[in-house]
């Protein structure tokens, strides 16, 4: 105890430095803290520069004498090991704990204690804290646009049911479990098309899909008792056949009108917005650019030619223009590419434009996947004697997809985050809805508020994404 | 020559549907041109464009051409472009570094600010900062000044401008310090490979960057002068700054959240980089007695780097791309400027498009290029 060196911390005189160190590192927190919660300063009386610098300096020369290797303390080695292990790191530890004590009043006070919950007017917000009355008042508008209040049992039913069909999975048995990529793939969507012309759009357009449900559902059914060696043409012929009759001699779409069917209201799409049209747009939009970058990677990799040439030209074309472009073109340009009277729907143009532009980014992804297979697979498929189509669905996609989960996941996630550009073509999602909101008279002012309410919105969907890509993937990792 | 009807088939059938995809979308358009009275042709570039865009790199008016106005859109695209990446690729590398930080807090703190600006949508981002961030700025009147130079108003950034004599003086001695710095570094280089020693080139060339401009100044006759943005008063209310570079909020406010944004995926990509190197390179390599500087340097950052550059790349290009979201937020780039306001004017739709996506695609395809290049050229060499 006799010499004590204070310029080198050491093991003999662990306890004096110990004392003295956390002393002084918790007298500079304290400091922090009380400043910034209590607006009480300790040390005011000091030049202003210094009372600034000077808790900086009492932790920094805390830690410096708490810094003892090997102390046999058990905690105070974790704290020397995690947040202290030299003179720089020491410095960068306490800086963030100030910012983050002293940034955490201001955001709490905006947040919840000086906010407004109450009320339904701009009145009750004077306060100077968020105003969350503005959010409640809009939320219906926020989350559903310009669709009918009257109707939005629709969307929500839609997408409640959607969300229960599409978590058959969890709950089917094995007998089952080999259906589950074909209803996935195939009968999962088309009930998904259903909901959102019938319950959402309404109207007339009703019945055009219908048609294609049925048609598709009987085929479907009429598929398992055709011979497999003409379930191709069969499917080729038969779906576009059972529609055509179904549409034009045996229903005729006056008799189906008479019926009890249309009770609802046709909504056109300008109207749809908000957070579900977010929804809507991304869930289609996964849906189609899923096959069509699948269909592209392979033909990428096809040893023909000029299949190759042209699966790269689409590709770099897409992955080469900014989406504003893209959309721009689907608003401005698409409609003198088509016949006069044709006329598409701009939320399907739009849909159309993100699914061919994520696509290519699809694409690139599979291709990474096909390419990081061995060559072995190719060839122990070829020599099992499987064609092209049979080698690449049975042995070489599982495999490659299997790979590029977090490459998929991360082409989603910036399809979800892309959906607020359908600006351009005058749809109005959430962030849409937002600068919408924005202008009216009645509510100016409260942009902070509604851009924070998005982003949390769009933060929790985008984690919670990102995080389910990671389960799938730790999942599927398979040893290699 | 082995004639397969195999092989030809589905090529065949490929090109025709395309080719007939691609003659029905013309034939479509032509009937759909004449029927409006509209003609093709890219004439309309040379027009006077009489509109006016409120921020320019070059001169430009309403008596202009077209032309000038895709000119200064473009511009303004690769103005913004350059700064974000700058941006971004600094505050990256520190964050990524900052990311495998023994010390917890940073370590937390770097994954928070990654995962925090990763899942925001790009345009919320700039929206935020356009609308409510840079709303809450003062007044010029009421705006403090940062270093007595700097005015940070909710009409912009004002900072000093550089005002030049004899600027071509040095700009010479900047280039001589470059071409002085390259000589040293070969010679260098030579004399360690057949001498054994080392000089210090890092040294030399900072020192060489500090003298070469000062001579410049006290023998060349270079002058340096400021011109400090000073407030002027316009009517009771209205206050402007005078004098110095005005930066337009818009910019700020796009630079700011691409930077940020585009930061957060360089940071990955670091991280990755830097953890892509084998363990037992730092261990040998600090075996045969390389300083930490030294294993840093020759070891760790060339292979890092290998891994590093093309996904960084790709985020560049993401940033060029991205930086066409100014147009929700009126800054005057390339889509504003051409494919909104000249379209708007003119109707041609197909052309402006046309030629929009094509610049679009000639610069992520000529980064590409040059990348890709300069990817083989640090490929690692197996023999």
């Amino acid at each position: 105890m006799s010499n004590i060196n204070f310029l080198k911390p050491d093991k003999a005189n662990l306890n004096t430095f110990l004392y003295l160190g956390s002393f002084l590192f918790f007298i500079s927190i304290l400091d922090v803290f009380l400043n910034s919660f209590f607006r009480l300063n300790l040390i005011g009386f000091l030049p202003n520069f210094l009372s600034f610098l000077l808790p900086l300096l009492l932790g920094f020369v805390g830690l410096y004498f708490i810094r003892i290797e090997y102390s046999g303390i058990k905690n105070l080695d974790l704290l020397n090991k995690h947040i202290n292990t030299n003179n720089f790191n020491a410095v960068l530890s306490l800086l963030i704990i100030f910012i983050i004590i002293k940034s955490l009043p201001p955001i709490l006070s905006w947040f919840v204690i000086d906010a407004s919950f109450a009320g339904d007017s701009k009145d009750v917000c004077t306060g100077s804290g968020a105003c969350w009355t503005y959010i409640k008042v809009w939320m219906r508008r926020f989350m559903y646009g310009m669709y009918p209040n009257a109707e939005q049992w629709r969307i929500n039913l839609s997408f409640v049911a959607l969300v229960l069909l599409g978590s058959v999975g969890y709950f089917a048995t094995d007998k089952f479990k080999k259906y589950l990529t074909l209803y996935y793939v195939v009968i999962y969507p088309l009930i998904a098309f259903l909901f959102i012309f019938f319950f959402i759009s309404g109207g007339p357009v009703f019945f055009d899909f219908s048609y294609g449900i049925i048609a598709a559902i009987l085929s479907i059914i009429i598929g398992f008792f055709i011979p497999s060696k003409f379930k191709f043409y069969y499917f080729l012929i038969v779906p576009l056949a059972l529609y055509v009759i179904l549409k034009y001699f045996l229903f005729f779409e006056e008799y189906i009108e008479l019926g009890k069917l249309d009770g609802l209201n046709w909504v056109e799409t300008g109207a749809w917005g908000g957070l579900s049209l977010t929804f809507i747009i991304s869930f289609f939009c996964l849906i189609f650019c899923f096959p069509i970058g699948m269909a592209f990677a392979l033909g990428r990799r096809s040893e023909f030619p000029l299949i190759r040439y042209i699966s790269v030209g689409f590709i770099e074309f897409w992955r080469g223009v900014p989406l504003i472009t893209v959309l721009f073109m689907s608003a401005v340009m698409f409609p003198m590419f088509l016949p006069e009277d044709f006329f598409i729907d701009k939320l399907v143009r739009a849909i159309i434009a993100i699914s061919l532009f994520e696509a290519a980014y699809v694409a690139e992804v599979i291709r990474g996947g096909l390419q990081a297979l061995p060559r072995g697979q190719y060839e122990a498929a070829k020599s099992l004697g499987m064609g092209y189509w049979k080698m690449h669905i049975f042995v070489i996609l599982p495999q490659a997809l299997k790979l590029v989960i977090p490459g998929i996941a991360n082409t989603f996630l910036a399809l979800v985050k892309d959906t607020p550009l359908i600006f351009v073509v005058g749809l109005l999602e959430i962030v849409g809805m937002l600068n919408l909101a924005k202008t009216n008279p009645k509510w100016l002012g409260f942009a902070m508020e509604g851009y924070v309410f998005a982003a949390i919105i769009f933060w929790i969907i985008c984690y919670a994404m990102s995080k389910y890509s990671y389960n799938l993937e730790q999942k599927y990792k398979t040893d290699r | 020559m082995n004639f397969k009807l195999k092989d030809i088939v589905p090529q065949l059938i490929t090109v025709i549907a395309v080719v007939l995809i691609f003659g029905f979308f013309t034939y479509n358009a032509q009937i759909n041109m004449e029927n409006r009275g509209i003609d093709f042709g890219y004439g309309f570039l040379s027009q006077e464009s009489s509109f006016d865009v409120q921020f320019s790199l070059i001169e430009y008016d309403g008596s202009h051409s077209y032309f000038r106005a895709y000119l200064v859109g473009l511009l303004n695209t690769i103005l913004v472009s350059v700064i974000g990446i700058i941006i971004a690729t600094i505050l990256g590398v520190i964050v990524g570094v900052a990311r495998l930080s023994p010390n917890y807090l940073i370590n937390k703190f770097a994954a928070f600010y990654v995962e925090f600006f990763r899942n925001i949508p790009l345009l919320l981002q700039i929206f935020f900062w356009y609308f409510a961030a840079l709303r809450a700025l003062p007044l010029p009147q009421d705006a403090e000044a940062m270093f007595g130079v700097f005015f940070l108003t909710i009409k912009g950034l004002y900072v000093p401008a550089f005002i030049w004599q004899n600027f071509n003086i040095f700009f010479y001695s900047i280039i001589a310090v470059i071409i002085a710095t390259i000589v040293i570094k070969t010679y260098a280089k030579k004399v360690q490979e057949n001498q054994g020693k080392q000089i210090p080139v890092f040294l030399i060339s900072i020192g060489l960057i500090f003298i070469l401009p000062l001579l410049s100044f006290l023998i060349g006759g270079v002058r340096l002068s400021f011109e400090v943005p000073v407030l002027k008063q316009l009517a009771t209310t209205s206050f402007i700054y005078e004098g110095g570079v005005s930066l337009p909020p818009e910019l700020i406010a796009l630079t700011l959240s691409l930077s940020l944004y585009t930061a957060t995926f360089i940071a990955e990509c670091v991280r990755a980089g830097i953890q892509g190197v084998g363990k037992g390179q730092k261990e040998a390599a600090a075996s045969i007695g390389l300083t930490p500087n030294q294993v840093l340097k020759l070891v760790i950052m060339p292979q890092a780097l290998r891994i590093i550059i093309p996904p960084t790349t790709n985020q560049y290009l993401n940033l060029t791309k991205n930086s066409s979201l100014a147009a929700a937020i009126a800054y005057p780039d390339l889509v504003l400027v051409f494919a909104g306001t000249a379209l708007m004017q003119t109707g041609k739709a197909i052309e402006i498009v046309s030629i929009t996506m094509f610049t679009y695609l000639t610069l992520s395809i000529s980064i590409s290029i040059l990348m890709n290049w300069y990817n083989k050229k640090i490929a690692i060499e197996e023999k």
